[in-house]
This record gives C-alpha cells, structure tokens and sequence, in this order.
C-alpha cells in the first residue's frame, strides 16, 4: 500500500518527553509528520483508557513516551505507566489484537535526536503492519 | 492457625443446627449484628438479611443456593464507616474473595468484621431457583438435594438445571480468609458439620459456651476439597480452551459480543466496579456529532457498535487484575453473553503475570496499585 500514512496518537509527558519532542524541533531533526502530540504532565497520568480510544477510533499506532525509570519528575508516575501498558498489552494479545501498535518509550527532555528516530522508526514499523483493523469495525 | 469443632445435627436438618448455633452468637454477643441470607417473603429466592434481634432468625438459610447480589458491596457499605458494633457476615467463597479485594481498594474495613464462611456447592440463577421452587411441592428442599452430594463432593444439581458456569469452573469450593468456616464437604450434613474456627475467635467461643473447638481438623473434608477443586480445575480449563479457540481475532470477539446492549449490567453487579463516578458515566468517551458525521462522510456510513469493544476493553483495562470470577456478570447480562469467561479467561493470563492471585491475601497488593523498578524491563523501551 503505498499511499498508506499512518495516523500516530502520542501521549509524551511534559518533563521529559514533550520537551525532548520541542529539543528535536529547535534542533531542526527531521522526523515524519505522522505524529499528532497529546501534552500530558506525566506518562503515569495516561488512564490506559485513551490509548484504547484513540486505537479504537482509529489511530494506526500510539506512542506513550515518559522520563526514564528512576527519572520521573513525580518519582514513580512512569513506573506505574509501564504496569498500566503491560496489562493492556496483554489484554490486547489475549483478545487477538496485536501488540505492536502501542508503543512505550522513555525519552528524556536531552533526546531530541531519540524522539525523531523513534517517531521515524514507528511509522516505518506500522507501514509494515498496515492498518488498524479496528477501522474496518466502522465501516458500516 | 485454627481449631475445629464437630456440630451434631439434629432431625436430618443442619440449617436448624445453624440457626442454634447463630442464635447463640447473637445472644452471647459474639456478634451484634449478622448478615445472612433468609428466605423472601414470596418464598421463591433468598436475600441478605442484616439481623440484630435472634428470634429473627427463622427462615434463614447459610447454605442458600443461590447468588442475587454479591455481598461484597453490603459488606463495604456495612463497615466502610465505623457500624459501631461487631458486624458478622455469612458469606459464600466468591464473597469473602470480593471482600478481601476491596479491603485492598480500601472499600472494606475488616476492624468491625467477622467472616463467617460456608463451603458452597454451587449456585443456582435466581430465576432457575424461582422456578424451581414454584414446581416443586412442599417438603422439597432444593438445599437440602444439594446437601446430599456434599459428603462426596459429587454435587447433582436439579433434574433439568444446571448450576452456573461460573459455580463449575470456581477452584474455591471452600472459602479462606474467613475467621470460621461452616464446612459442608467430607461430612453427612444431616449428622454433622465440621466448624472451622481461627484461634482468636476459637478462644472467644468457648469462653462464652457458644462451641467448644477441640478438633485439629477433618482429613475427610480436605480429602473431599482437594479433589473436588482438581475436577474444578479441569472443568475450568476445557472452558478456556473451548473460548480461545472460538475468539482469535479482534473480529471473533466482536462475534461473541454481538448481541450486547451496552446496559452495563455487568458492570453495575460486578463487586469490583465500586467507582462511584465510573467513566462510563461521564460524557468522555462520546464523540462529538461533527465528528461522527465526517467519519460517516469519509466512509459511506459508521457503524456504532465500536462503544461495545470499547466498554468491554475499558472494563477488562480497569478490573481485570482483580477478578475474581464470581460469574454475577454472566447472571447479569440479559442477552446471556459469555463475559464472566471472557474476563476469567483474560484474566487468567494478565494476573498470571504478576503471579497475582485475586481474593488470596489481604496483605498481597493489587497489581495496578504497585510497582517493582526492577521489573518489566521489555517494556521499557526497545534501545
């Protein structure tokens, strides 16, 4: 399919990841436009809820992108960020959904270069995998 | 750990010898106030009763074979705020597992509780036993035909009824937790019934000459519970199975959940969902009308049953961890979908991952409420 773009929701957390994301734009990196942002205060803010939403109406991947571990400005919000994703993961691979379309990364407010290489990386990633299937659930 | 008492049954009739034995713990002040299941006036179900007054007893029946509500929502209304006065509850296996998960959401003070578990054989849908009990003529005890299979732990239920799914595929047959079990299996219930009591309550019994525990324990009851929870098991794990192989995509499970209404049943009798302002609740989740009628615009035409994926994904994200598979999902869903073995099979693996099990300590936290800095390190980031 080569016209396909994929749609990416990403939720980054204010500290870390979403300054990280703005470092990548005062430093000119080059990144793909796929990405629509979600400014969260923290990743442990992000109720698993709305990664199933945005995924559910449609979004081809979604991106949670948090402080490292250890780093996070409110001490534990990323730890619990991690559980969160992991349960949901399993859920998903449990009902035949396949995981690969929720990422979770930990990029700090210095990595610029990281955001736009993981950006990169994910939407080459979700060419591969194609569509949402989920899309095809509304189609009337 | 604990003590145990063998209670002689008299007239063929252990309900009687239970009654006695409740009297006496209302009377003596064991408890000032018990919650047990007695029978409706229209004689046709059970319903908890919360009792202070002994003579009020008549009518009740511990072993009530089936499961309207689940108690565990009672019981966190009963002793969230202080009752002021030792509250004691007759509850089944499932209930006391509800209870000990909500003690950990905070939803369940233990300080004023007593949990007084009894071995269950299983539980009717309340409209079977209704209708049971309107066919059947005087003298028939549905109880009481459930009671003959409990000394071999060989339960048959009612010609023509089944007990329900999820009462065939519990691995909990006895309960634990409690701080006295009523123990049905191992024993002839129209001789006896083996009492299990823990140390501290054992003490206060025999000071007050309620009952004397002089029992260490009954070999026939755990022999009967061992292999009655094996056969649970396997029974369990053939529903599994059966429900894998049907739903293996996304597609599938759309299939199995084709006929839901969104009533959110499921989610109103489930003891887990104690969230007083519940997303679902709440205008998030819907989308705007310009937004559904671009989407209609862009495809031809949108179909609307994605908020049934939705809910059910959401509610399995939430309350999954902590399921404890008491089925009152399954009994409450009007189009009989099968959810109860939708969430215990997902369930199975998601706690597995913690090494979680829902209900089998009070002291054991949930996994969505804690953290290891050392673990999941494939989920922190493919570098």
């Amino acid at each position: 399919m080569e016209d396909f773009e994929p749609r990416i929701i990403a939720f980054l957390c204010h500290w870390c990841t979403y300054t990280g994301a703005d470092l990548a734009g005062t430093t000119r990196q080059q990144y793909p436009p796929n990405i629509r942002v979600i400014h969260m205060m923290c990743s442990g803010a992000v109720d698993t809820i709305y990664v199933l939403k945005a995924l559910i109406d449609g979004a081809d991947g979604v991106l949670l992108g948090g402080c490292h571990p250890g780093d996070c400005h409110y001490q534990t919000g990323n730890y619990k960020a991690r559980r969160r994703m992991a349960i949901l993961k399993e859920i998903l691979n449990q009902v035949g959904f396949s995981e690969d379309r929720i990422w979770l990364r930990w990029i700090s407010a210095s990595e610029g270069k990281l955001f736009a290489v993981t950006v990169a990386q994910m939407v080459e990633e979700l060419k591969k995998l194609g569509p949402n299937p989920m899309k095809q659930l509304w189609v009337a | 750990m604990s003590k145990g008492a063998v209670l002689k049954v008299k007239n063929n009739d252990p309900v009687e010898a239970l009654r006695v034995l409740f009297h006496d713990f209302l009377e003596k002040g064991v408890v000032d106030a018990l919650l047990i299941p007695k029978k409706l006036p229209s004689g046709d179900g059970y319903c908890q009763t919360l009792i202070r007054d002994p003579e009020a007893l008549v009518d009740i029946n511990p072993m009530a074979p089936t499961l309207p509500v689940q108690s565990a929502r009672l019981i966190s209304h009963l002793t969230v705020t202080d009752p002021g006065c030792k509250v004691g509850a007759v509850l089944k296996s499932c209930e006391i597992r509800a209870v000990i998960e909500l003690v950990k959401f905070l939803q369940v003070k233990m300080d004023r509780l007593i949990l007084i578990g009894v071995d269950c054989l299983g539980t009717y849908e309340p409209s079977d036993y209704a209708k049971m009990s309107r066919e059947s003529g005087e003298g028939v005890s549905i109880t009481g035909s459930l009671l003959k299979g409990a000394k071999e732990g060989k339960i048959k239920p009612h010609d023509g009824y089944d007990l329900r799914l999820a009462c065939q595929i519990c691995e909990y047959p006895s309960p634990e937790n409690a701080d006295m079990i009523i123990g049905l299996f191992g024993h002839d219930p129209q001789r006896e019934l083996f009492i299990e009591v823990c140390d501290d309550l054992a003490g206060e019994l025999a000071q007050k000459g309620v009952l004397a525990t002089n029992e260490e324990g009954s070999a026939s009851r755990d022999q009967v519970i061992e292999r009655l929870t094996e056969e649970r098991i396997k029974k369990r794990d053939e529903v599994f199975d059966a429900f894998r192989s049907k739903s293996k995509g996304l597609q599938d499970l759309m299939d199995v959940l084709s006929t839901c209404i969104r009533c959110h049943n499921c989610m109103v009798a489930c003891p887990i969902c104690y969230c007083k302002e519940c997303v679902f609740r709440t205008p998030t989740l819907e989308h705007k009308a310009d937004q559904l009628i671009r989407w209609a615009d862009r495809k031809g035409g949108v179909r609307m049953p994605t908020d049934t994926l939705l809910f059910h994904l959401i509610r399995l994200s939430h309350m999954v961890t902590s399921c404890i598979g008491c089925g009152l999902c399954d009994s409450a869903c009007p189009n009989d979908l099968p959810v109860a073995t939708l969430f215990r099979a997902v369930g199975q693996k998601v706690q597995g991952m913690f090494d979680y099990t829902p209900g089998r300590s009070v002291d054991e936290e949930p996994p969505v409420a804690t953290f290891r800095e050392d673990e999941l390190q494939a989920e922190s980031g493919a570098l």
